[in-house]
């Protein structure tokens, strides 16, 4: 094999995106567990992290950049480049929804919650057994897993939907509790949008692997 | 125009207001630039910018011709290499040179790469096969022509004529290597099996090339020297040049926008 030094800075780089989605997926884990304990203090180092996990993506951005710009990255080398540059923006766009789930956290303060959190968790394991999934499909370039995963979404997408009715029930049978089960729909929605993240970059995989720009998370609106 | 120039890690070639002339018309215009030690550093220019003009300074190639005269300095390890108490002979085994086209001498290949050994005085059979085996093994040609050594060398591939040339250049063990154009007569493969080895190489050697393919310095050099129309217009460390130049004429020239 020639060009050993090249092709060894791109096997680094997918390592290094490897190494960003277990940040993001430790944030999204952690602010959904922090939100469980009412831990504020660990709320605050989910926020603090983040800025972690944004220099990260800068870090793979910019590495992407130089390798297309000094070593001619060609065919399924351009497609992983650009995928790249796509999944770790899709990431940290993840990262900062965890960051959203940690601030809620923070504003509900000592109140209790409305009711027992029993789909957000449920919501947040989806997602994140998703994103794993998904990081395996990247170094397996496995196109199958990638499909699929587009459907486990519409699992997430239906407990969001559940949680929404849920707290409107809620919220229309005692007012006062309108505050803080509008923070409980948000939080909800950042993990909708975490998983729909996911099914972009399992849609660049795809790309990556046969070079088809396709839409897989076909919306069903 | 002084131009805004960067400081390299441990200088080995120093270029000191270089100015060449060729009879009247003047070809290097003032040059200023540090090579550094065990890196690749690459010339990029238009044809005439004076990219191997300059390459050839480095081991007086151009004293061979009649018509030049040269101003300011080079210091190689501190030393000026235009000093007349110099030894022109010394300086180009320790700077040794590979050119455009592969040009092995109508011998074994054995015989090419143990030609610059056996002249400085090296009899013995014993020594000079440890010398080819290192030098083939560095030029990663070792492996390919192990079985053929005492074929001519004029029977390999233009690739592997270009690799034994390289050989045939650190058999002398010398510090720098300058290469200009040394893979523009090659197809795709040899060439990155070229660049492998350069990058290989500059553990050991100090690497200077001069390219026309600028992607090609993209690709392995550390550091690069954009040149036109016998200035330096810009040095820089090669991601530098090759992501966000400083100088709109180097940006031109790489984007494609020039002339």
């Amino acid at each position: 094999m020639t060009r050993e030094a090249y092709h060894k800075a791109l096997k680094n780089l997918e390592d290094e995106v490897l190494q960003m989605g277990e940040m993001v997926a430790n944030a999204i884990r952690n602010s959904v567990e922090s939100l469980q304990k009412r831990d504020i203090n660990a709320s605050r180092e989910i926020i603090k992290n983040d800025l972690l996990i944004n220099k990260k993506r800068f870090d793979i951005e910019e590495k992407c950049i130089l390798l297309i710009a000094t070593q001619q990255p060609m065919a399924v080398d351009l497609r992983e480049l650009t995928s790249i540059l796509s999944i770790v923006t899709d990431l940290e766009r993840m990262g900062d929804h965890a960051e959203g789930i940690a601030k809620i956290n923070i504003l509900m303060g000592s109140e209790p919650l409305v009711k027992p959190l029993i789909d957000i968790p449920r919501m947040a394991d989806i997602g994140l057994s998703m994103l794993d999934k998904c990081l395996k499909a990247f170094i397996d370039r496995d196109t199958e897993t990638a499909r699929r995963i587009c459907n486990e979404d519409d699992q997430v997408d239906a407990l969001h939907d559940q949680i929404y009715r849920e707290l409107l029930v809620l919220m229309m049978e005692n007012h006062r509790i309108i505050r803080m089960a509008t923070y409980l729909t948000w939080v909800s929605h950042n993990l909708e949008r975490i998983a729909d993240r996911v099914t972009n970059i399992a849609e660049r995989i795809v790309f990556m692997v046969t070079g088809k720009m396709e839409e897989i998370n076909v919306s069903k609106y | 125009m002084e131009k805004e120039s960067i400081t390299v890690p441990e200088p080995i070639v120093n270029i000191i207001d270089l100015v060449l002339y060729y009879g009247k018309t003047k070809a290097l215009k003032g040059i200023n630039l540090d090579v550094s030690k065990k890196k690749i550093t690459s010339f990029i220019g238009p044809s005439g910018c004076g990219k191997s003009t300059l390459i050839r300074c480095l081991n007086r190639l151009n004293d061979l011709i009649e018509s030049v005269t040269i101003e300011g300095s080079i210091k190689i390890d501190g030393r000026d290499i235009y000093d007349p108490a110099i030894d022109v002979t010394d300086l180009r085994r320790r700077v040794g040179m590979v050119f455009q086209k592969p040009n092995p001498f109508p011998k074994t290949i054995y015989e090419n790469v143990i030609f610059g050994p056996r002249i400085v005085g090296i009899k013995k059979r014993g020594v000079l096969d440890e010398i080819c085996e290192k030098a083939l093994k560095k030029a990663a040609l070792w492996e390919e022509v192990k079985e053929r050594l005492h074929t001519n060398a004029l029977d390999l591939s233009g690739g592997q004529q270009q690799r034994i040339c390289i050989a045939r250049a650190i058999a002398m063990e010398p510090e720098i290597i300058l290469l200009d154009e040394p893979c523009s007569a090659l197809d795709p493969i040899a060439t990155a099996k070229i660049e492998d080895m350069l990058v290989e190489l500059k553990k050991d050697y100090t690497v200077i090339i001069v390219t026309h393919n600028m992607q090609q310095a993209a690709r392995i050099s550390d550091f690069t020297g954009f040149f036109m129309l016998g200035e330096l217009v810009e040095f820089n460390v090669t991601t530098g040049i090759f992501t966000n130049p400083r100088e709109k004429q180097t940006e031109d020239y790489i984007t494609g926008r020039f002339g």
